[in-house]
């Protein structure tokens, strides 16, 4: 295959992740902006969301404060910002587009569907009467174009190619949910900063912090898809450190780190060529890590330090892949 | 401007023509509101599939489509069979005349063909002199616009030989048919035209380097934001071969290879969809980033093919195209079949006096330009473009033809205000490689606006699903 097309298609499938999952952080944010709490606890979660995204100062250039409603506009219609819905899904149709031939008929006509039917929600008024229903339109749309590719694309190459886009951009995105609530706050080993808010509020008087803690990590399980699989898996109330345990190491759990850099070990196996058994190499010693690690362990070097290691390694096994397949080799 | 014109369904005492009798009795029994929901449907489609086209000129990635009309336009079987046959005739002998040209230019030499019209021609590629192609092909893929006028008389206008397009709005203007409505399929015997993507594959195939046995062919685009760039992923997709982009090719060891996921992969055979001038830097234009460096020296070694061949912009050239029926009798031996549109070239004095004195009644064209662009119709010009173009043609008459107005056939369309006729043209797609072949029918394109006379869809025109029926 050629390596562009290997490219748009590894990149396609990024870009509906990464738009998938900005509709689930949002959404988190919107269901807990609507607990009472302090205007500061409300602002540290939208700051916590842009910080993470690595676009606080790009938000700072456009807006003079810090509202909901204008970081809503920005991490969805904001045609300047690279990480919005908008351009998100602009992208993946974009790249779709340059290798429609590449993609069955079913999958190239999904993208384009979408596309057209986000111009159509953005010129309505669906985000900012229903953020929430707007939000679920871009989950059943990016299901939607998963699917379609499992459910009409010949296994080769090409397939490979989205998969691994897929699952590289999910192991990213999932790591960042999770460290959300560390952004921006000073970690000391082995504690966990809810506990610290929690021992916080306890001095300070009992006004809106401990069940707010609940909400939080209840709507960070949400935001995964994972509230019922929490119970169903533990059988019991909702603490941080196990859904941390859930979120990255349980490898039955579709959207955790594990599962998802299993996913992507799956994938460059199928894809290896002359040069790429480093990658395949660091893929699977980060898996191996996140298979036998424990939370615990992990718990007490510091869950955020381990967080930020994770997301620098995903990062590097993007270069790699994008080194190895997507750039044009060049003949010696 | 009045001139009577050919009706394609209805004859001139108001009877319908008996080719189109089975389509006009459909047609009376379906309902205004059916037919509305039905082009409804239509754009709908077009747009979710994607089959758009690129507005130079808007900003980029501005994407269109191009209407399209419900009412086909009907060929009789044996009236198809004369332009088959005329066609196929037409374009054997423009190759021919391509590979004599390159080669020894014997009908220059017969003074059939005055030299400079060939030699100084900008089309003309000096870097095709005595260079082999293979079996001697060099349109493998032509897409002849012919034009029907006076009471029915079918006439070549063009003769695009470089990078024609179109052959995806015939395939997709049928498929849409048969989907809006299967039942006038069953009743009306319409030749199927879905096989032209085989019959192309097989063609560009059939021309690889002599001792490549399993070619590997490629379709070369300038990328996703030409006007065609959707035929060009539509033809790839359909004939399962790469859409490359020139940054995918590179030059190596006398053969052209694309970058692949597993390494450099050989490529046989090259349809190109990119003009010349930006094929290679190295001998065209050097500010060209859509080419491959280094192809025209694999291409003069014979190592890979190119389709269409490096420089048939010379015959079907507007200076040249006057001179095709002398081609068919000085290569072929044979009387033209197909008819010429009687052409003034302005670069005789007398074509050119004939010319300025008929300006209002005349079409004025730039030999080199196409698509509708640079051209004057006399009978709908104002007085200024009258003036404009007399003096544009006084000072580099070489640059002009001029033929009369033919009035273009029409053939009932939908518009605003009902079914109203409008102008059309035909192109059909000719193959030329071990043999020639094509599918009946090609593209028909439709002037939208009342009068005009232009179809190209760079310029508002829209498209018809064009049958010719079985026997």
């Amino acid at each position: 295959m050629l390596s562009r097309t290997a490219d748009h298609l590894f990149w396609m499938a990024r870009y509906i992740e990464r738009a998938e999952n900005t509709a689930r952080m949002l959404d988190v944010n919107v269901s807990t902006s609507l607990l009472p709490m302090s205007r500061e606890s409300a602002e540290r979660g939208w700051r916590a969301m842009l910080g993470i995204s690595e676009l606080q100062p790009a938000y700072d250039a456009r807006f003079d404060k810090l509202t909901p409603q204008d970081v809503i506009e920005f991490m969805v219609r904001d045609p300047d910002n690279r990480s919005s819905i908008y351009c998100c899904l602009q992208a993946a149709r974009e790249n779709a587009r340059a290798v429609r031939g590449a993609l069955t008929t079913d999958v190239w006509e999904t993208h384009n569907d979408t596309w057209l039917q986000l111009q159509h929600h953005l010129q309505g008024e669906l985000l900012e009467r229903n953020p929430h229903e707007f939000f679920e339109w871009v989950k059943f749309r990016s299901h939607l174009s998963r699917g379609v590719t499992i459910g009409t694309m010949l296994k080769d190459e090409a397939f490979y190619f989205i998969r691994l886009g897929t699952f590289l951009e999910r192991a990213d995105n999932t790591a960042r949910i999770l460290d959300i609530k560390f952004h921006g706050v000073a970690e000391s080993p082995g504690a966990l900063p809810a506990a610290q808010a929690q021992s916080q509020s306890q001095s300070q008087g009992v006004e809106e912090e401990p069940y707010l803690d609940f909400y939080y990590w209840a709507a960070v399980l949400r935001s995964v898809s994972a509230f019922e699989i929490y119970r169903r898996v533990y059988r019991d109330v909702i603490t941080p450190s196990r859904v941390a345990e859930l979120l990255m190491l349980r490898g039955d759990m579709p959207r955790s780190l594990l599962a998802s850099i299993s996913d992507v070990c799956a994938n460059l196996e199928q894809l290896r060529n002359d040069q790429s058994a480093e990658t395949s190499r660091r893929a699977g010693l980060l898996r191996a890590e996140l298979e036998y690690g424990r939370i615990d362990d992990i718990l007490d070097t510091g869950l955020h330090a381990f967080l930020t290691s994770f997301l620098k390694r995903v990062n590097d096994l993007g270069q790699r892949i994008s080194h190895d397949f997507l750039v044009p080799l060049m003949v010696r | 401007m009045s001139l009577s014109t050919f009706n394609e369904m209805y004859a001139a005492d108001g009877g319908v023509r008996s080719h189109y009798r089975e389509f006009e009795s459909w047609l009376s029994r379906q309902s205004d509101d059916l037919m509305r929901l039905k082009r409804a449907e239509a754009d709908l489609t077009f747009r979710r599939v994607g089959i758009t086209f690129a507005v130079y000129g808007e900003s980029a990635g501005t994407e269109r489509l191009i209407p399209f009309d419900l009412i086909p336009r009907i060929i009789p079987a044996a009236e198809w069979r004369r332009l088959e046959t005329g066609l196929r005739q037409r374009v054997t002998a423009l190759n021919r005349f391509l590979h004599d040209i390159y080669h020894d230019g014997e009908i220059v030499r017969a003074g059939r063909i005055p030299a400079e019209s060939v030699f100084g021609n900008a089309q003309f590629r000096p870097q095709m002199k005595g260079i082999d192609v293979a079996d001697g092909i060099y349109a493998h893929v032509a897409g002849v616009d012919i034009v029907r006028a006076d009471a029915g008389e079918y006439y070549v206008l063009e003769d695009n030989l470089r990078v024609p397009s179109g052959v995806s709005y015939m395939l997709e203007d049928r498929r849409m048919m048969m989907r809006l409505f299967p039942d006038l399929f069953a009743c009306n015997r319409v030749a199927p035209v879905e096989h032209y993507p085989d019959l192309l594959l097989e063609n560009l195939r059939s021309v690889a380097p002599v001792g490549v046995d399993d070619p590997t062919v490629v379709l070369l685009t300038p990328g996703m934001y030409n006007s065609a760039y959707f035929e060009h992923a539509f033809l790839a997709q359909q004939m399962g071969v790469e859409l490359v982009e020139g940054q995918d090719l590179f030059v190596q060891d006398a053969g052209v290879y694309m970058r692949t996921t597993q390494g450099p992969k050989r490529v046989d055979v090259i349809y190109r969809r990119i003009d010349d001038d930006f094929l290679d830097p190295k001998v065209f234009r050097k500010d060209s980033t859509l080419g491959v460096p280094g192809l025209l020296d694999v291409y003069r070694a014979g190592r890979v093919s190119l389709a269409n061949a490096i420089g048939t912009g010379v015959a079907d050239d507007k200076s040249i195209y006057p001179f095709v029926p002398d081609m068919i009798e000085f290569y072929l031996g044979e009387k033209p079949l197909l008819t010429n549109v009687p052409t003034y070239r302005c670069r005789n004095r007398d074509d050119l006096e004939y010319t300025l004195q008929h300006l209002a009644q005349l079409v004025v064209k730039e030999v080199h330009n196409a698509g509708g662009y640079g051209m004057l119709i006399g009978p709908c010009a104002t007085r200024e473009e009258l003036d404009d173009f007399t003096r544009r043609l006084r000072a580099n008459p070489q640059n002009y033809i001029a033929q009369p107005t033919l009035a273009l056939s029409t053939c009932p369309t939908y518009v605003e205000s009902g079914v109203a006729p409008r102008h059309i043209d035909l192109r059909p797609f000719v193959l030329s490689g071990k043999e020639v072949t094509m599918v009946p029918g090609g593209l028909t394109r439709v002037a939208l606006r009342e009068g005009s006379l232009v179809v190209n869809s760079s310029q508002g025109g829209g498209t018809k699903d064009t049958w010719v029926l079985g026997r």
